[in-house]
């Protein structure tokens, strides 16, 4: 019997072992998450989906260093986030992370091109990055970008927060309900972007929803139940 | 990228923007316009003593006693001083003021015009008759006064005789008997002013009249009249103005904070945004601080504006009334005032923002 070459795996991009998060509330512990174990790949597209209080919001405030973890393992891009200070989190968001948000989150006194110079600025990186200009022109938004959020539909707005987020070539690109907001030919539009993305350019992806439509766009799906990961 | 923002968040809060520089503004127009004032008021009564021409002011001698008249001083010592040697000419003043910071005066004018060189008559003549007046030219414009008008003063009606250039004595003069008169102050004197034949000879002769005149007269050499006219010299007015400079200091930093504490409240979800993208907590401290350092230069601008409108009216529509003067030794003080309320107001709010979290502010509706 002759051996099959096995394809070679991508490196993990994100591993997450036994990830515990507990929120003080009044005088009650709340368990948000409850030993959740992961791995994402580089160059994933991966969709965490579950109903409201399943944990996933929470897992992405921890993966994007908004948040310290209580216990377990999270490993981004080969760094140990719990030894991580407040202070290099910060760093890690600058450059690692790039978040796109349900309610895009622009600035609303800044255009569009502002809003994405400022996460460079933010990142004290002064020169645009290369390929930047196709990234651009395969969202669809360059004659917009002169424009403040107000001017812009919702679609263009989610889109300019898009190039915000990769703006910084980061390693992981997190998206938290990035078609709350949407109809749904906006919603395929951002999703069918999200995916070019993914396979052009390679940009490791993991979008929150709970909506399975939207998770369908995606290479795996992750279901999360009760704050632990129920199956993928 | 960061003053773009500063800028375009003062922008896109036009009116609260506008509100707080307009504050800030009236404070610095305010401290300018009071030491403009003081100042003003000041150099207007220095101009006035230096137009006499006088080397020497002799005063009552007020060491140990109190008087509340305006003419606390014998006519009698007129010819005495008049004998002394190098005294070429002595005219006695009394000085009966009207209103708050104005005064008239009574002398025997041709003596005064031999010392003071004589007033430049703009209309009519020196005073001759008891009821005759003479006004400054300010004063006649202000009133749009011209010679051979009634002018009612001291419940006394003058005749209008003359209208001279200002700067010598005062705003209103008139024969020394008839003020004495009117004043009940017949005999008596407020000041006497001395014309020496070689000025040179000011300082010897001050101590000598000092000497001669101890306990009841007090000599004081023109070059210290005019020195006492400045605002160090008045500690009361200093320790008015460094009370009314801290006021103004609690008063910008209580704009400035309001402004910045509300400013910090709207945007919240911003800060969330800023700290999302990694914007150190330092870094949204030095925004805030950004834009309140903005408004209060903006401030300081409309408060210079405001300054020199607020003289400007005064020197134009009632120009016998207030003297102001511009002060711009004082404008880089009052930037350092508006610059210390506004930054003392934006740390508070700047600190809320920098610790503010981020989870808790992208969720802030």
């Amino acid at each position: 019997m002759s051996s099959m070459p096995q394809p070679e795996l991508a490196p993990e991009i994100i591993r997450v072992r036994g990830l515990r998060k507990v929120y003080r509330v009044g005088v009650l512990d709340v368990e948000a998450l409850r030993g959740v174990d992961l791995d994402v790949r580089c160059g994933e597209f991966v969709a965490v989906i579950g109903p409201s209080g399943s944990g996933k919001s929470t897992l992405f405030h921890i993966l994007g260093g908004l948040a310290p973890p209580t216990a377990g393992e999270v490993w981004i891009d080969g760094v140990d986030l719990r030894k991580m200070t407040e202070s290099e989190r910060t760093v890690m968001r600058q450059r690692k992370v790039g978040f796109v948000f349900q309610k895009y989150n622009l600035l609303p006194t800044l255009s569009a091109k502002d809003n994405i110079a400022l996460a460079r600025a933010i990142a004290g990186i002064k020169t645009q990055p290369a390929g930047f200009e196709s990234v651009l022109k395969m969202l669809g938004i360059g004659h917009r970008l002169g424009h403040k959020p107000r001017a812009l539909s919702g679609g263009e707005q989610q889109r300019v927060a898009i190039a915000r987020a990769l703006v910084n070539h980061p390693a992981i690109l997190l998206a938290d309900e990035p078609t709350g907001n949407l109809d749904t030919a906006n919603s395929n539009a951002v999703l069918e972007l999200l995916r070019d993305l993914n396979k052009r350019t390679g940009q490791t992806i993991l979008m929150i929803t709970h909506n399975p439509e939207a998770a369908a766009f995606a290479d795996r799906i992750v279901s999360m139940r009760d704050g632990k990961v129920a199956e993928g | 990228m960061i003053n773009k923002l500063v800028i375009e968040n003062l922008k896109h809060r036009w009116v609260r923007t506008l509100l707080s520089a307009l504050v800030v503004g009236v404070l610095v127009a305010s401290i300018t316009t009071l030491i403009g004032l003081s100042r003003g008021l000041l150099e207007e009564r220095a101009a006035r003593a230096k137009g006499t021409g006088a080397d020497i002011f002799l005063k009552p001698d007020a060491h140990g006693t109190i008087s509340f008249s305006s003419a606390p001083m014998s006519d009698k010592f007129l010819p005495l001083v008049r004998k002394q040697p190098h005294v070429a000419q002595a005219v006695g003043v009394l000085v009966q003021p009207i209103e708050l910071i104005t005064s008239m005066n009574g002398v025997d004018v041709p003596q005064f015009e031999k010392i003071s060189g004589g007033f430049h008559y703009v209309e009519g003549g020196p005073p001759k008759d008891p009821d005759d007046l003479l006004v400054d030219e300010s004063y006649a414009r202000q009133k749009n006064l011209h010679a051979g008008a009634t002018v009612n003063l001291l419940n006394h009606d003058w005749h209008l005789c003359g209208i001279a250039e200002g700067g010598m004595l005062a705003r209103f003069v008139v024969r020394l008997d008839r003020l004495q008169e009117l004043t009940s102050n017949s005999g008596h004197l407020s000041q006497i002013l001395v014309k020496l034949d070689d000025p040179a000879r000011t300082n010897e002769e001050v101590a000598r009249l000092n000497e001669l005149l101890a306990g009841n007269l007090k000599a004081i050499s023109i070059a210290d009249v005019l020195s006492q006219f400045s605002i160090r010299s008045f500690p009361q007015l200093e320790a008015f103005i460094n009370v009314i400079t801290v006021m103004w200091v609690v008063v910008g930093f209580l704009v400035v904070f309001l402004s910045m504490y509300t400013a910090v409240v709207e945007r919240t979800r911003e800060i969330g945004i800023l700290k999302a993208l990694g914007a150190r907590p330092r870094t949204i401290l030095d925004l805030l601080i950004r834009e309140a350092i903005l408004l209060a230069l903006v401030g300081w601008v409309i408060g210079i504006a405001l300054a020199l409108l607020a003289r400007t009216l005064i020197v134009t529509l009632a120009p016998a009334s207030l003297n102001v003067v511009n002060v711009p030794d004082w404008w880089p003080k009052a930037a350092a005032i508006a610059l210390t309320g506004a930054l003392l107001g934006a740390i508070y709010p700047g600190l809320k923002a920098a610790r503010q979290d981020a989870i808790e502010a992208l969720s802030y509706e």
